[in-house]
């Protein structure tokens, strides 16, 4: 009794489990139960029971409703399919002026409306794209076929790639300093010989686009919800659940609304980049000094004039991390857009990896991550850069970058031109290194993956076996083997203990919506290799972190690695681990090791970093040795932050799990790549996406609320 | 009696959900620690008070003590939940948005305890922001802004950012700011608080030389008491909301109207605070010496003169009058006996 006394919340937890493990024994797997593999649920079995609502008709396999709820939300992918349909090709037809045909034609307004969005984002994309590139679109768009016969010089050339890459180079510079212009200007010399000019400049220019528009919006959504607290609370669900939704999965509705292509990844690349830009001004918004505002309002400024004036400049840096996540998540869509038909780097990518050529999505990929680095630290040094003041510098002085950048365009034209005579007859290197016809080494590398298979294979093949079918198998059949009354037990139950009847309450309304919908096998797959990979990043990321936090120049090593890492496009991870482990699913497992390890090592050295100096010296002056003071200080500290390091983790491993549906698991992304090439995906994938989401969702709620408490306790904020 | 420029009638402000609603309820009578349990939090309780023209009028009182509330509500940085404000006979509370702004474009400065700079322009145009706002030429508030420069003495840093400025610098600028529309009414709130003690002495010098020279309304918030009865023309006392005593420095200290007033005092050195008219007895012609002291000296200045002497010291004023005496024994009374009384 005493015990039970003493650790209250040790004795629920027990409680907890015994009857948790008491369901699951209680419980019978039915006879009739099997993994439903591959496209056997479509077929029309007789086994199946049907029912109707709302007027679809929903089948599934029906289990005794302990052991798998039935499929109550199944109408709903379905129904929002059937809607999206009905609203995009019958709802509101209207009569529209057609340009071409130059006459009226019936057309369901969202399909208009869709149409005009989509040809003014094609507008914007070819415009940037012909500036960088070269073409005549943009120009035929405000004239005429026949006025480009008439005045052929009027076709834009495009810049040569020696301009573009001075001019990275020169706002490097500017920006950071001689560092970073450095390896700008290496950046953009690798990407031209080697040939991947242009596909980089396709993905740039759609950067280009997406990120300014997604800064407008969020900007102008996150001052909004800053200003009134019921816009607020109506973006609160929608950016929480668009924090943890794969971005693989918003694709697919992209398709229907949208269609194919540049313009649809764009506008779903801005559905994707908003949130993160309102999240993050809002954040600095409300981390103004009160009296920084009292002080506008007592200089006289209007509401405009203190938002301009005052608010906006006093919050910029936070504006301008801002600006950097936008931009880091446009580049990691432009990358996973390949999947809707965006051009680019990813669509090279996904071809190479499609034809198994591990070489040319090395080189791709390489490129792709050197192009993230670079944005990155460009954007995060204008973050970083202070207004200095510039009265008393000479003209020269002022305008030496602007200068240093007319010259380089005039010597780029001169060498461009030049180029014309040197290279007669062939490609003019000078100008522009065509896709493919610059160095490459994907014989190499390709070569270098036949030795490594033709080597290792034994050893390869038996670290796979083992994991597979020792570790993996085992671990997802206990998985499966969890009756779903169970699983909710256990989710309410810990929601209960951790955060009172109202986390019970959100996690249980979270959780059923996944048992309801018909996918919660697949859910339990998804979640068995994401708990794999968490376990395994976890235990490593904690790991090294504790190690480099030891040393201070590890530490700060180790922090840059990640950040470096991070950057990166999840789908690059995919390279690397399939070149050395082929198409299985260990592959997937360890680039979900992988990319989930960053948080966990982030988080951890963070957190043992935020142990105030003033505890340090007292721990030191009651003289405890290094490994105490690990225990019994920095840990305990630490550890609400290294949560909050694990709540990251969960919602990176998710992510990785989901894309990895491109080597082929059996979860969840599964179907979502299924759905991508579905012509009725579109309600499917978004379901599928929002039960990923709704995964990651039970894990924050549980761990925020947990750290919350925590902190509370510990005293530190 | 000259003109009020700055009238309030029982105002109160209350921070809650039902605030106005239980104030309406409560029929001026607002007890803290009843509305405390209903949620609602008493900022300022029922303070009336005036500010004439030209004069200082000191708020301190401890943190909480609703001193801050009491100056953003005549400010209308927030709005008070009941009474009435008058800024030179026009109620505050009846202003629509663009007249509000209008009142501070032109009449009135604040100064901030953590300087409240804007951290994106330099010095000048800092200072001219407010002009700027208002919508004067470039050229004319940046010149404007430069006599402000010159006039709190940072020449020479004009073209520095905030973040390369010390404490006494920052606020020196922000003193520089409020003043650059020519207030009539100047709030300064705590602005001496954060800065270290040498620097805080400096800069209270500064500001009297300044308040000298510009003859404002002032109403100056500070939770140093020295502060207060070194600055201030009155004072007034908050505790919980209330205003404990309204008073000038000398009248404080002599007569403290409440305990907690008491306590404050009790420390104070007075020679430091009367003057000889505080002190003087009725004129008598007793053992008269030859020395004569104003009766408005400060007794620390003049407390050497008059111990030297073996005998009685007239107090004249400023025409010369005589208007009483004062015996040696008297000002040692007063300098070592009243802490003891106090204590």
């Amino acid at each position: 009794m005493e015990y039970l006394k003493k650790y209250p919340k040790l004795f629920q937890w027990l409680f907890l489990l015994a009857v948790f493990f008491g369901l699951c024994f209680a419980i019978d797997v039915p006879e009739t139960y099997k993994f439903i593999r591959g496209q056997a649920e479509f077929v029309k079995d007789p086994n199946q029971s049907v029912y109707f609502f709302l007027g679809k008709e929903v089948r599934y396999y029906a289990f005794d409703v302990f052991w798998r709820l039935p499929p109550l939300l199944g109408w709903l992918p379905i129904w929002i399919n059937d809607s999206l349909f009905f609203l995009m090709n019958e709802w509101m037809p209207m009569e529209f002026w057609n340009e071409d045909t130059q006459e009226f034609k019936t057309r369901p307004l969202l399909l208009q409306i869709s149409r005009n969005l989509t040809s003014f984002m094609t507008f914007l994309i070819e415009l940037i794209r012909e500036i960088l590139l070269g073409g005549l679109e943009t120009i035929v768009a405000f004239t005429s076929w026949d006025f480009i016969d008439a005045y052929p010089w009027l076709e834009l050339p495009g810049l040569p790639w020696t301009i573009v890459a001075a001019g990275a180079t020169i706002l490097s510079f500017k920006l950071s300093g001689k560092g970073l212009a450095l390896f700008a200007g290496l950046t953009m010399i690798y990407i031209s010989v080697f040939g991947q000019w242009k596909p980089s400049m396709q993905t740039l220019s759609f950067i280009l686009v997406a990120a300014p528009l997604s800064f407008i919006f969020g900007l102008g959504l996150g001052i909004a919800a800053y200003k009134s607290k019921r816009v607020e609370k109506a973006l609160y669900p929608i950016l929480l659940v668009m924090q943890t939704m794969p971005q693989y999965a918003v694709l697919v509705p992209a398709l229907v609304l949208f269609g194919v292509g540049d313009h649809a990844a764009v506008i779903i690349t801005m559905v994707v980049a908003v949130p993160p830009m309102i999240l993050l001004t809002i954040l600095g918004l409300r981390a103004i000094p009160p009296e920084v505002i009292e002080a506008g309002r007592m200089s006289g400024c209007t509401n405009w004039q203190l938002m301009v004036k005052v608010l906006i400049p006093t919050a910029r840096r936070d504006i301008l991390i801002g600006v950097n996540q936008v931009i880091m998540v446009c580049f990691s869509m432009a990358v996973i857009s390949a999947f809707i038909g965006a051009k680019g780097l990813g669509f090279n990518l996904l071809l190479a990896l499609n034809q198994l050529n591990i070489g040319l999505a090395l080189e791709a990929g390489l490129c792709i991550s050197l192009i993230a680095i670079l944005l990155d630290k460009m954007s995060l040094a204008w973050a970083n850069k202070q207004t200095d003041y510039f009265g008393n510098l000479t003209f020269f002085q002022r305008n030496k970058n602007i200068i240093f950048f007319a010259a380089s365009v005039v010597i780029g034209i001169i060498l461009a031109y030049v180029g014309t005579f040197i290279f007669k007859g062939s490609f003019n290197y000078l100008f522009e290194v065509p896709h493919n016809k610059g160095i490459s080494t994907a014989d190499f590398w390709n070569k270098g993956v036949d030795w490594i298979f033709d080597t290792f294979f034994v050893y390869i093949k038996a670290f796979n076996t083992w994991l597979i079918v020792d570790v993996l198998q085992p671990m997802r059949a206990l998985y499966l083997r969890m009756p779903a009354v169970a699983t909710l037990v256990l989710v309410v139950g810990a929601g209960y203990i951790i955060g009172g009847i109202r986390s019970a309450l959100v996690v249980c309304g979270l959780t059923l919506f996944i048992a309801l919908s018909p996918w919660w096998d697949r859910a339990l797959v998804t979640f068995y290799m994401a708990t794999f990979g968490v376990v395994v990043s976890c235990l490593i990321g904690f790991t090294v972190g504790t190690l480099c936090f030891q040393n201070k120049k590890s530490a700060a090593f180790m922090l840059g690695v990640c950040d470096i890492f991070q950057t990166f496009p999840s789908f690059v991870y995919l390279i690397p681990v399939m070149m050395l482990f082929g198409i299985t699913d260990t592959s997937v497992l360890i680039a979900v090791i992988v990319y989930a390890t960053i948080p966990a090592t982030r988080y951890t050295i963070e957190g043992l970093r935020s142990v105030p100096i003033g505890l340090h010296e007292a721990a030191t002056m009651s003289g405890v040795n290094k490994f105490q003071r690990l225990t019994k200080i920095e840990f305990p500290l630490a550890f609400p932050h290294m949560m909050l390091g694990l709540n990251q983790t969960i919602v990176f491993a998710l992510f990785m799990v989901i894309i990895g549906a491109f080597i082929g698991t059996e979860d969840l992304g599964q179907y979502i790549l299924k759905a991508l090439s579905d012509k009725n995906g579109a309600g499917i994938g978004l379901t599928l996406g929002i039960c990923v989401a709704f995964i990651g969702l039970i894990f924050d709620n549980l761990i925020r609320t947990w750290v919350g408490q925590r902190k509370k306790q510990l005293g530190i904020d | 009696m000259s003109e009020t420029v700055i009238k309030c009638e029982s105002v109160f402000k209350i921070f809650g959900e039902n605030a106005k609603k239980m104030l309406e309820e409560a029929n001026g009578k607002v007890d803290a620690k009843t509305f405390q349990e209903k949620g609602c939090i008493v900022g300022v309780n029922n303070a009336s008070f005036e500010v004439a023209k030209g004069e200082m009028l000191v708020v301190m009182g401890l943190s909480g003590s609703g001193k801050s509330t009491l100056l953003r509500c005549i400010s209308r940085l927030t709005d008070a939940t009941g009474g009435k404000i008058f800024i030179e006979g026009q109620d505050l509370l009846e202003l629509n948005n663009k007249e509000l702004i209008d009142l501070r474009r032109n009449k009135m400065g604040m100064v901030f305890q953590s300087f409240a700079l804007l951290p994106h322009k330099t010095v000048v145009e800092n200072i001219a922001f407010p002009l700027q706002v208002k919508g004067t030429s470039t050229e004319d508030s940046i010149s404007r802004a430069m006599e402000m420069v010159k006039l709190v003495g940072l020449d020479g840093r004009e073209n520095y950012f905030p973040r390369e400025l010390s404490g006494g610098q920052q606020q020196r600028v922000g003193i520089a700011r409020s003043l650059a529309v020519e207030p009539d009414i100047w709030f300064l709130d705590e602005p001496f608080s954060a800065l270290d003690p040498l620097i805080r002495k400096e800069m209270q010098d500064e500001f009297l030389r300044l308040q000298e020279k510009l003859q404002k309304t002032i109403m100056f918030i500070t939770h140093d008491f020295d502060e207060a009865l070194k600055l201030a023309d009155r004072i007034a006392i908050m505790k919980d909301g209330i205003i404990e005593q309204l008073d000038t420095p000398a009248n404080i200290v002599l007569n403290p109207a409440t305990e907690y007033v008491r306590k404050f005092t009790e420390e104070v050195p007075r020679e430091k605070v009367l003057v000889i008219e505080d002190v003087m007895d009725a004129p008598s012609k007793d053992n008269l010496g030859d020395l004569k002291v104003s009766k408005d000296e400060i007794i620390e200045n003049v407390a050497e003169k008059i111990l030297t002497q073996e005998k009685n010291v007239e107090v004249i004023d400023s025409n010369n009058n005589v208007v009483g005496s004062i015996k040696p024994s008297k000002i040692i009374d007063t300098v070592f006996g009243g802490r003891k009384n106090g204590s």
